[in-house]
């Protein structure tokens, strides 16, 4: 067995760990100027932090030369004018930097092309815990729309100052503070000319509500898309550095395999080649990178592997191996289940079982890494850059303050780029060659190496009376985790329990983490008690539904989807699925086409209703939900992960199949904008929906209810 | 040392000292500083390294040098003339066709391919030319509909 087992388990909420950790911040405010320039700057303070102060919240001005350490944005205003907003966010293909910086140029009152972000750099950047969780437009936007309006109303005092009348007479608008009364205006650019003003963001600073929003709430294009359609922009892979050497890594043959005997004379004769061997680690560095390739192969390693589980057991496996007691975190109970069973005019249990799926990004894990004067700069595709560099610090025994970690706008994610395997790699082939080095992991390695979405298995347990209400749900999921896990349907009688599972594979963060899992089951199960009571689906979910928002979604699609549907063919089938999380709301409805003499399963059209609030970019938006739906159908239809012996058995896109365009449907997507709610994020829970409501189209087309996810990876082979 | 292979890209010659069988697409980055053109997979499963190779889009992590060598190569950074976008570079610009963007210059060249043979393909076409090329972004509608949008735009300049 591997030599992990009993020693890690999953975080259930990994990505629910938002607040900003207290963290030494190095910039002091002298610095701060001397890298943007004089001109004017305002920080904003962290909520967790600010709330976690002894000291009462209120405005601060610095007294001495030091920033506050908790400092989570900021925004500077440059003598020429120029401006530019600071965020630990990266942007990995969410858009965010155009968000951001609408957000920003509409509380400013300026135009949009002359704000510019910053995203991503340990040393330029305010610290951030990560991009995930679908965060960054719940606690940055607000964050920075703060910051921004405090700018504004500080140029004003500048202004009223500098004609010597009251501040409340003044207009801030089009990049300039005017004066009515005299006609007398002065553009930001002026105002900050030969100033280092500093201001902390005062506790209360009324922003703009999205009714007013002039910038945000409007489709603006992706900033510099010109770089990505020319290939001018640079990625983590891209980059090259003078001196630049590629790095290689030997992998063992398989997870937990050690190294007993080792031998690299023959590599080390090879002109130009560095050789490393650490612990376990060994690694080339050459000019080229074929020559680092040919150093490892001319390498002699022997490994001692151990036996490990096949994805053929998985599900046994994690049902049998579940920890006896959970902790009282992980259990949500009320009411009593044995009672709303019996009770029930209708009981139905069943069991869902979910695959590991890879992120696959379509930019592998890459890092450059350079050393000098024993400080570490590293240039890698990551989504948590101050993560990233305090393991590098860690592992090379350095201060923090001797790391840099610099994100380029990253070749997508998805939750699976939170480690800093190249950039460990890079740094320590980077430190014995004395030059920089490249790592980029090939689609094998990235297939391999990198860590899964986690397999599970969902025993839900459930009760209706006649008319369809909920009497008991009882819902257990062994291993994947507890995102989405909680039902949004309203029920008396119920039981909520996540029970760990020492790792199987590595396993992390993924679009949505848990709620894919979870919806399914439950989603899954909601239309197999629908048809148990002879109910539509859609009345059995409004039947037990309160959440207003919840309920609009599921009307919305309904409505452009045109449900209820009649069959107009054989093999025809329509199915529906919604869900809550991260303060979101989708519905999502499917039509597919089964042919049941092949087996064939077809998505023919996907309709989704999305809601997450007040919408920032629209375009970008839609941008994002189609694509969760998309990447939605290969985690439905046929991804899955194969291993054995601690071997990965399909790390080629040859063998794991993602969606391709054949597999894409109509597609619909509906957004419904809540400017009276503040904005949410969308990067994960437009994803969740999709795989239930295509199962539950398959069942209305045929009659076959589908448990296991992937569903139909060779087809659907009759019951 | 063998003679070095001479290759044509983008209408600029360069000799370069590679072994014949090295696959184009890691001269074209590590070598040539053209790094528009991506490694997605080095196994041609991917497209995001595709070129045009004599005018026929290929993956260039499959393509070895002596082949690249007997054809003009045009990559992404060989498509905007005099500062002008080429049509399908535009159209993705003007559709937003993208997100994380990596796939970007594989799905364009492509993209160029398929126009110059069929300079007005159905939506089956297109979607059968470009299912070697992978998004993971899921930006698929918008990539078909900037090809359709090329497709006209050089159809209306006459191209």
């Amino acid at each position: 067995m591997s030599n992990l087992e009993g020693k890690l388990f999953i975080e259930p909420e990994r990505c629910e760990f938002s607040a900003a950790p207290f963290h030494q911040f190095e910039l002091a405010r002298r610095d701060f100027f001397r890298i943007l320039g004089a001109g004017i700057a305002v920080f904003a303070i962290a909520k967790d932090a600010l709330a976690a102060q002894e000291t009462a919240p209120g405005p601060r001005t610095f007294h001495n030369e030091e920033l506050p350490k908790e400092i989570s944005a900021w925004l500077h205003i440059g003598e020429d004018g120029s401006i530019t907003g600071f965020t630990g966010k990266a942007e990995i293909g969410q858009n965010i930097r155009t968000a951001l910086a609408q957000t920003i140029a509409d509380e400013l009152r300026v135009p949009f092309e002359s704000v510019r972000m910053v995203t991503a750099d340990t040393a330029l950047t305010p610290f951030d815990a990560g991009t995930f969780g679908s965060r960054t437009t719940p606690t940055i936007t607000p964050q920075l729309r703060r910051v921004a309006a405090a700018a504004r109303d500080l140029l004003v005092e500048v202004a009223a100052k500098e004609w010597n009348v009251a501040p409340a007479g003044l207009v801030a608008a089009d990049a300039k503070v005017s004066d009515p009364a005299s006609g007398r205006s002065l553009k930001y650019a002026e105002l900050a000319r030969d100033r280092t003003l500093a201001q902390n963001l005062p506790a209360e600073d009324p922003i703009t509500p999205a009714v007013q929003w002039t910038i945000a709430g409007k489709p603006v294009p992706k900033v510099d898309g010109r770089a990505f359609v020319t290939g001018r922009h640079q990625y983590a892979p891209d980059l090259r550095p003078a001196g630049m050497l590629y790095g290689k890594v030997l992998r063992p043959p398989s997870f937990g395999a050690t190294l007993t005997a080792y031998d690299d004379s023959a590599a080390k004769a090879k002109p130009g080649v560095f050789v490393v061997r650490d612990g376990d680690f060994v690694g080339a560095a050459a000019p080229s990178a074929d020559d680092a390739q040919g150093a490892l192969d001319a390498i002699h390693a022997q490994w001692k592997e151990v036996l490990q589980i096949s994805n053929k057991e998985i599900f046994s496996y994690l049902k049998h191996n579940a920890a006896a007691k959970t902790d009282d975190r992980f259990r949500r109970q009320k009411g009593s289940v044995e009672e709303g069973l019996a009770s029930a005019a209708h009981r139905l249990d069943a069991t869902y079982n979910v695959a590991y799926i890879a992120h696959a990004p379509l930019e592998p894990r890459a890092a450059v890494a350079q050393w000098a004067d024993g400080k570490l700069t590293v240039w890698t595709g990551t989504q948590r850059p101050f993560a990233n560099r305090n393991e590098l610090a860690d592992v090379f025994r350095i201060p923090e303050s001797s790391v840099r970690v610099i994100v380029p706008d990253t070749g997508s994610a998805y939750g699976g780029k939170h480690t800093s395997d190249a950039a460990l790699e890079a740094a320590r082939l980077a430190r014995a060659a004395g030059r920089p080095v490249k790592v980029v992991w090939t689609r094998e390695e990235e297939f391999t190496w990198a860590y899964f979405r986690p397999a599970g298995v969902i025993e839900v347990n459930s009760g209706i009376a006649s008319d369809g209400a909920l009497t008991a749900w009882e819902f257990h999921n062994y291993h994947s985790g507890m995102s989405g896990i909680d039902t949004p349907y309203v029920v008396a009688n119920q039981r909520t329990e996540y029970h760990p599972v020492p790792l199987i594979l590595r396993s992390g963060s993924y679009r949505g983490l848990a709620a894919t899992a979870n919806h399914f089951a439950r989603e899954t199960h909601m239309d197999a008690l629908a048809r148990a009571a002879n109910m539509d689906p859609l009345d059995l979910r409004m039947k037990n539904l309160s959440d207003p928002r919840l309920r609009a979604v599921l009307e919305t699609a309904a409505k452009s989807f045109g449900w209820p549907r009649k069959k107009t063919q054989g093999g025809q089938g329509f199915g529906v699925a919604c869900g809550c999380e991260k303060g979101s709301y989708v519905a999502t409805f499917a039509e597919v086409a089964v042919d049941k003499t092949s087996g064939t399963v077809r998505v023919v059209r996907l309709v989704e209703a999305f809601e997450c609030g007040a919408i920032v970019n629209p375009d970008g938006l839609r941008n994002q939900v189609v694509g969760a739906m998309i990447q939605g159908l290969g985690g439905a239809l046929f991804e899955a992960i194969e291993f054995e012996n601690g071997r990965i058995k399909n790390p080629h896109f040859a063998s794991y199949r993602v969606p391709r365009f054949r597999d894409v449907p109509e597609i619909e997507a509906v957004l419904l904008d809540r400017k009276d709610i503040p904005s949410a994020g969308a990067g994960e829970t437009p994803i969740m929906a999709v795989a239930p409501a295509i199962g539950n189209a398959i069942f209305d087309a045929t009659g076959i209810r589908l448990h296991n996810l992937p569903m139909v990876p060779n087809g659907l082979r009759s019951a | 040392m063998a003679k070095p292979i001479e290759l044509e890209i983008n209408g600029k010659r360069y000799p370069v000292n590679y072994p014949a069988d090295t696959p184009l697409l890691y001269v074209l980055r590590d070598e040539l500083g053209l790094t528009g053109s991506k490694y997605g997979c080095g196994e041609g499963q991917c497209g995001a390294c595709t070129v045009l190779i004599g005018g026929a889009p290929r993956r260039s992590c499959q393509i070895p040098l002596s082949a690249a060598a007997t054809k003009p190569v045009t990559t992404i950074e060989g498509l905007e003339k005099d500062g002008r976008l080429n049509p399908v570079q535009q159209a993705f610009l003007d559709a937003g066709a993208f997100q994380c963007a990596y796939c970007t210059s594989g799905m364009i060249m492509s993209s160029v391919g398929l126009l110059q043979t069929n300079p007005n393909p159905s939506q089956a076409e297109i979607v059968q030319f470009l299912q070697g090329n992978v998004c993971r972004c899921g930006t698929h509608p918008r990539i078909i509909e900037a090809v359709r949008q090329a497709a006209k735009m050089m159809q209306g300049h006459g191209r």
